[in-house]
């Protein structure tokens, strides 16, 4: 490690980009934050805080919202099919991790290599992702069909098939993705590591668990936290491959929303639901900052 | 927000961020207030009619701007605007925006459970009255039909749209191939099923991930089994009508015909909606699907040739020891036109109404290939794109002893979407019989 002490710690100090003025007067007034924020309160918060006010009330859509206090979150405690959901919702994160995790790292860390072919090859699986996911979810269920489709099975009727199409669909999509935050990563890394691991005699599979693994750890919390509160919100694929099924055994959370409100109508235990998708989703990217230690935004190279 | 702010030199206080926050979500609401206020300005002007954006949909085009041109338009101050509301998320939008200041004044529906919300708001004009006084009205259509719009003996409703009774369609060249004739008892549709497995060939399409397929077996079963008067509890809010055997009964014949493979594998995989099951009937990989009418233009549209030569059908098999009638019909009666309450210009809705009974009203859906629910249809029929069908549905409709609006549309939306859930769950094997009886007997 000592030998690349000096050349590391002489091209990036303090973690600053070195073309910064050499006071701390690079951040502008607060007033510019105005217009982002404002954006916000209209978008998010606004509708956040009305959609809470709403979980209190029992409303069909037609007339105004009956207060009915803490009725909607008592149902919300007490049904079967939140508890199913919650167990599906989390089971879709983790596989979801899981599957998306191992492939775009290696991906990335395979396409972090300079050689043309690669510059190429991840430019082509970059094309997933540009395409909305209904287009997306579309494609997949016409190529399920157990009729006139590429596999013919019962895919989407069965729990399993139509659970593991769900999670290679959103895999199909946001792979490409993360596959791209690694390998930026992994470019981050210095490459006179590799060569003191190579005097050192360490061989690739070597190098690629003490050194790229490592060094990718902040990357790896960044795609985490990205994957896990994405997974949360899948909807279009959910929506247009199994609609909840087979019976109600993919209806995950933001599914189950949707049918409360926009099928039976009953926005005020939507909302209640949507709060507590809120709620979850948030204190679970909060959760994993801190244990990340992302948070802290500690630098990768220090004591380089 | 926190952690990206905090970091710099500078950092925006939270009371700051939450003070911005408050502003706008304060402006939002009185602005959401101030405009909520006025509707509808009274006597004259364009009126707004939603309508289902399908196929079907230019027939109303076509009316709305006779109707604009005419006399009766002139004489109420008004036009009629139509808006096209595309696809299946219809209920949902029409919802939205009967919430909504800028409401619809004239809006299709299914009838009955479908609009209980909007007349429980008293969002809908009572036309009771109206259609009584007026004997175009009154002896314009056919009187099943017309009440079966309405709720608890109002009508809300003027038909608008083709009868759509669930008819069992056949492949006539594979009976006559495999020597079978269309079924009238259930024991004789268990003896072709036998047969046809025999072949190798799948004895009934269905299309499962839409889920009303699967309904529309449980609707014709439940009405041959313990006749129509068991929905028709179930319909008036008694959910312990759910506990009546003819439903355990038909639940248990479903679950007979789907592990003796009646619907083949995969069915649940398989979609109406986008062509899946019109197809596996279409090629003759199944032989019957138990379907709404429409399924004679879907074929007629997608594969023309077996809608021309292949395509026979009948009325649902009788069920042997059962109380219902084999005349006995479910299905959509029709499409409605309803009246929001709060239109600007009632005169020029009823009279834009009105036009529905007309002729030249009956003869446009006739040659769009549907089956008019007015009384004049029956004369008009010959100029039907296949006289033979039409007049078998219309003679099915008027002959019948009870017509049984599909379950979905019957009852409130709160409890169609979880009755829909439980009859999938059903058809994939998730429930049994009795927990699918207990289940439904839950909904309320």
């Amino acid at each position: 490690m000592s030998t690349t002490a000096v050349k590391g710690g002489s091209r990036t100090g303090a973690g600053r980009p070195p073309g910064g003025s050499p006071v701390r007067a690079g951040r502008p007034h607060a007033a510019w934050a105005l217009p982002g924020v404002l954006f916000f309160a209209f978008f998010a918060i606004a509708p956040m805080a009305l959609a809470f006010y709403l979980s209190f009330t029992k409303w069909n859509g037609l007339g105004d919202p009956q207060p009915v206090g803490l009725a909607n979150w008592q149902k919300l405690l007490s049904d079967d099919r939140l508890t199913q959901s919650l167990t599906v919702t989390v089971l879709l994160t983790v596989v979801s991790w899981a599957f998306q995790t191992v492939v775009s790292l290696l991906l990335g860390v395979w396409a972090a290599g300079r050689q043309k072919n690669r510059a190429i090859l991840s430019a082509i699986f970059f094309v997933p992702f540009l395409l909305s996911s209904t287009a997306i979810s579309l494609l997949f269920y016409a190529l399920l069909d157990p009729n006139f489709g590429i596999i013919r099975g019962d895919t989407l009727g069965s729990t399993n098939g139509a659970f593991l199409a769900i999670v290679f669909v959103g895999g199909w999509q946001f792979i490409p993705f993360h596959t791209l935050i690694y390998q930026g990563g992994a470019r981050q890394i210095p490459e006179v590591l590799y060569q003191a691991a190579a005097i050192d005699g360490a061989g690739r599979l070597r190098q690629f668990f003490s050194i790229t693994l490592p060094q990718l750890r902040n990357t790896a919390a960044t795609s985490s936290v990205l994957m896990v509160v994405g997974s949360l919100t899948y909807f279009e694929t959910v929506l247009i491959l199994t609609q909840g099924g087979p019976g109600t055994d993919t209806a995950i959370l933001p599914y189950l929303m949707y049918e409360a409100g926009f099928k039976s109508y009953d926005f005020g235990y939507a909302s209640a639901i949507a709060s507590f998708l809120v709620v979850v989703a948030t204190a679970l990217s909060l959760l994993m900052v801190k244990l990340s230690g992302f948070g802290a935004m500690r630098s990768t190279r220090e004591g380089m | 927000m926190e952690s990206t702010t905090s970091n710099g030199g500078r950092t925006f206080s939270r009371r700051w961020v939450l003070g911005a926050g408050a502003t706008t979500v304060l402006t939002a609401g009185l602005s959401a207030c101030g405009s909520s206020g006025g509707t509808g300005s009274g006597g004259g002007g364009t009126i707004t009619a939603f309508v289902y954006g399908d196929d079907a949909v230019k027939v109303q085009v076509k009316a709305v701007s006779r109707f604009n041109a005419s006399a009766a338009a002139k004489k109420a101050k008004g036009k009629v605007k139509i808006e096209k509301v595309p696809g299946a998320e219809y209920p949902a939008k029409l919802r939205t925006a009967m919430g909504s200041p800028n409401a619809p004044d004239v809006f299709f529906n299914w009838g009955g459970g479908s609009i209980k919300a909007y007349k429980d708001a008293d969002q809908l004009v009572d036309l009771t009255d109206t259609i009584t006084s007026d004997p175009v009205l009154k002896d314009g259509f056919l009187p099943a039909v017309l009440a079966a719009g309405g709720l608890s003996g109002h009508n809300y409703g003027i038909p608008m749209r083709g009868m759509q009774p669930v008819i069992l369609f056949y492949n006539k060249t594979l009976f006559a191939e495999h020597k079978l004739t269309p079924p009238t008892t259930w024991a004789q549709l268990l003896d072709i099923n036998a047969k046809l497995k025999k072949a190798k060939i799948t004895p009934f399409a269905l299309g499962g991930a839409d889920i009303w397929p699967e309904l529309m077996w449980l609707e014709y079963l439940v009405d041959r089994i313990g006749g129509p008067k068991v929905f028709d509890r179930i319909k008036n809010g008694d959910a312990s009508g759910w506990g009546d055997p003819a439903v355990l009964k038909a639940a248990e014949t479903v679950k007979q015909l789907i592990d003796d493979g009646a619907f083949g594998k995969g069915y649940s995989s398989v979609a109406y909606t986008n062509g899946g099951a019109p197809a596996v009937f279409a090629k003759g990989k199944a032989a019957m699907h138990l379907m709404g009418s429409w399924e004679y233009s879907t074929q007629l549209g997608k594969f023309p040739d077996f809608a021309k030569k292949d395509l026979g059908w009948c009325a649902f098999p009788s069920f042997d020891g059962g109380a219902g009638d084999i005349r006995n019909v479910v299905g959509n009666p029709t499409n409605y036109w309803s009246i929001n309450a709060r239109t600007s210009n009632k005169d020029a809705a009823l009279a834009f109404l009105r036009d529905c009974a007309s002729e030249q009203y009956a003869k446009d859906l006739i040659a769009n290939g549907d089956i008019p629910a007015t009384a004049n249809a029956e004369k008009l029929l010959d100029a039907s794109p296949n006289p033979e069908f039409a007049k078998f549905q219309y003679e099915m409709v008027q002959q019948a002893p009870a017509f049984t609006l599909s379950w979905d549309q019957a009852v409130d939306p709160n409890v169609s979407t979880p009755m829909l859930t439980e009859i999938n769950k059903l058809f994939v094997g998730k429930s049994s019989p009795s927990q699918f009886v207990s289940a439904l007997k839950g909904l309320k």
